[in-house]
């Protein structure tokens, strides 16, 4: 006895076969993962299973210990995951077309269940996808394009993220949220129309600014020649006469006097007239 | 075992070039499997040899030195001699550098250290020197908390646009950067897959979520802070929602300008502004024109006419008389003297000398 165990190759291959044993009975289960025990097949319990408003520390997570070589650990996701929706084109009432993104994120919350119906996190994304799809559709082709663009679209989204839980409870899971990432005009002809429309607006607003810069300015200057005339009638209104006879001297001189671009002037004159009146001599 | 441990020191020997790089705690990190009876095949089997040599230290003093020895080892006797066999040493050595590396971490000002006790989260340090079990046991993640991490959606570039629909139905094409930290670590290490990604969806969700309850004109000019702080709102809302452990440092909208191909259409209104403002100008220019040359006359009407109250005919003359005085002294006159004579106006005549006052 003694002899065989001081083999050292004895002692290595023990070693091994020790070490193979506790391997296989102990497993640490990581805060991010919950473990289904399947024995001979059978799901038999689970280990860190999700629960609501647990800490961090206070979960199932930990070291475990199972039967070895009789019961396998599948490991499923504990985090919030993710569904994309490819891009897709709905239709809404009034027949304009849309092209929408969207995602959803889930969470595992009952693996048991979710071993039975999908085995993997992908299946149960590959499951998803179509009928957040479908929901979004659904709930889009029901309304209004401006919807999208209103505060009715929170209700919007409750509605799909619903549609959604609803065939996610079945394979363990529940929608955490669901969310319209994009929603975007095809291109081709509803885009140029919304350009076209976008441009003609744009247009007339020009137009709009153009004339209301028009009319202030007319106002402006309306109101500055008001505003001298009034000027004018204050001070020439004291001698409505006396103004008369200033202007036209005023006058007389710009008509008559030789300026840079003007004819020479001649003048006949009458001998009655006032200024010659001197002239004649007087006849006292 | 002999041959074992030969193979062992060769092996040792070989990996030896490698020493002094990253090798020594990732090599024990690697070497967690063959805890078991390959300690002896790990290339730390080397350590007793340095218990011979006491001089040389950690490093090796000449290669062809240590293969000459193993050589040596190799070919003549065993290492059974001494009593003990080496590999006890090894792996004494191995553990205790285990310990050392696993045991002790330095954690950084700005980052905190997530402890799982058997993968179960068990408590998270701050900076310094913290202590933890060996690593089977205990385990560290370091995490960031200080850096700030941005994710950039959409480009200033024209040939990718980030189109998004604004309140009114109108399309803007945006581009912004998200700016966030990580607020709690075990949060974020355990919560959401893939967090980043998840932040930049939230962030396009949220973006285009407040950007649809806004018109074109607020969200390309003055509303931008306003959707800014909302955004970062909305998505702090989300990611609380989700659990992620993230703060949302804030939102900077880079650009959000109306797409190229409308873009000439925008121009034209600013165009239009420009003019309605320079249309303004010029009537401000021409009534300030107006009112002073018209206070102008008013006051020198005024002047004069104080003037002429004090002696009223005598003025008007003199004013009448100079008047005259200028205008006729620069134009022809002609005076019909006869009364009862038709007047002859020598109109050819009159015209040359308007032609020659012209030339002249």
């Amino acid at each position: 006895m003694s002899p065989a165990l001081r083999n050292p190759i004895v002692i290595a291959f023990i070693a091994i076969i020790l070490l193979v044993l506790v391997g296989s009975t102990f497993a640490t289960v990581p805060e991010t993962k919950q473990a289904v025990i399947v024995r001979f097949g059978n799901p038999d319990r689970v280990i860190n299973a999700y629960k609501p408003g647990v800490d961090f520390g206070r979960t199932g997570a930990g070291l475990i210990a199972r039967l070895p070589f009789m019961e396998q650990i599948v490991w499923i996701d504990k985090r919030i995951l993710s569904v994309k929706m490819d891009r897709q084109q709905v239709l809404s009432t009034d027949q304009l077309r849309l092209q929408v993104d969207a995602f959803a994120r889930y969470r595992i919350v009952d693996p048991l269940q979710m071993y039975i119906s999908a085995k993997t996190e992908e299946r149960v994304s590959d499951q998803l996808k179509p009928i957040l799809g479908s929901a979004i559709r659904n709930e889009l082709g029901k309304r209004q394009f401006a919807t999208l663009l209103s505060p009715e679209r929170g209700q919007l989204m409750a509605n799909i993220k619903r549609a959604l839980d609803r065939v996610a409870r079945q394979y363990g899971a529940e929608v955490v949220d669901v969310r319209i990432k994009r929603a975007d005009l095809p291109e081709g002809t509803p885009l140029d129309s919304a350009y076209e429309r976008m441009r003609t607006a744009r247009q007339q607003e020009a137009g709009a600014i153009r004339a209301q810069g028009y009319k202030q300015a007319q106002i402006i200057k309306a109101e500055a020649d008001a505003e001298a005339a009034r000027t004018y009638a204050e001070a020439y209104g004291k001698d409505p006469d006396f103004y008369a006879f200033y202007r036209a001297m005023q006058s007389y001189e710009t008509t008559f006097a030789p300026g840079e671009n003007q004819g020479r002037s001649s003048i006949i004159m009458s001998p009655d007239n006032q200024y010659l009146q001197e002239f004649k001599g007087r006849n006292r | 075992m002999a041959t074992f441990f030969g193979w062992g020191a060769r092996l040792g020997a070989m990996m030896n070039e490698n020493r002094g790089g990253p090798w020594g705690p990732s090599g024990g990190g690697g070497g967690s499997g063959d805890g078991d009876g390959g300690g002896p095949r790990n290339p730390w089997g080397q350590p007793p040899r340095r218990r011979r040599t006491p001089g040389t230290g950690t490093n090796v003093s000449s290669i062809d030195d240590f293969l000459r020895r193993s050589r040596e080892r190799f070919g003549g006797r065993f290492p059974h001699q001494e009593g003990r066999p080496y590999w006890l040493y090894g792996l004494g050595v191995f553990v205790l550098l285990w310990l050392l590396f696993t045991c002790f971490h330095l954690i950084g000002p700005q980052e905190r250290g997530v402890v799982t006790l058997f993968g179960k989260y068990s408590r998270t340090v701050n900076s310094g020197i913290a202590m933890t079990l060996p690593l089977p046991i205990e385990r560290l993640q370091k995490v960031d908390v200080g850096q700030i991490r941005t994710r950039d959606i959409g480009s200033p570039d024209a040939s990718q646009e980030n189109l998004i629909l604004t309140g009114d139905q109108n399309i803007i094409d945006v581009a912004y950067s998200v700016r966030w930290t990580i607020r709690d670590p075990q949060l974020y290490l355990f919560q959401i897959n893939d967090p980043e990604s998840t932040i930049g969806e939230v962030a396009e969700s949220a973006m285009r979520a407040v950007l649809a309850t806004v018109s074109l004109d607020d969200a390309i000019g003055a509303g931008r802070s306003d959707i800014e702080s909302r955004v970062s709102q909305v998505m702090q809302q989300v990611l609380d929602r989700y659990g992620a452990g993230v703060r949302i440092e804030g939102i900077a909208i880079k650009q959000s300008d109306p797409p190229a191909t409308v873009n000439n259409a925008f121009k034209e209104v600013s165009a239009a502004q420009q003019e309605a403002q320079s249309y303004i100008n010029q009537a401000r220019a021409y009534a300030q024109q107006q009112t002073a040359r018209a206070q102008g006359d008013a006051a020198a009407f005024d002047k004069v006419y104080a003037e002429y109250k004090l002696a009223p005919e005598v003025t008007r003359r003199r004013m009448y008389y100079e008047t005259m005085e200028r205008v006729l002294s620069k134009v022809d006159k002609t005076v019909v003297e006869a009364d009862g004579v038709t007047p002859y106006l020598p109109l050819p005549q009159v015209q040359r000398q308007a032609q020659e006052g012209a030339a002249r």
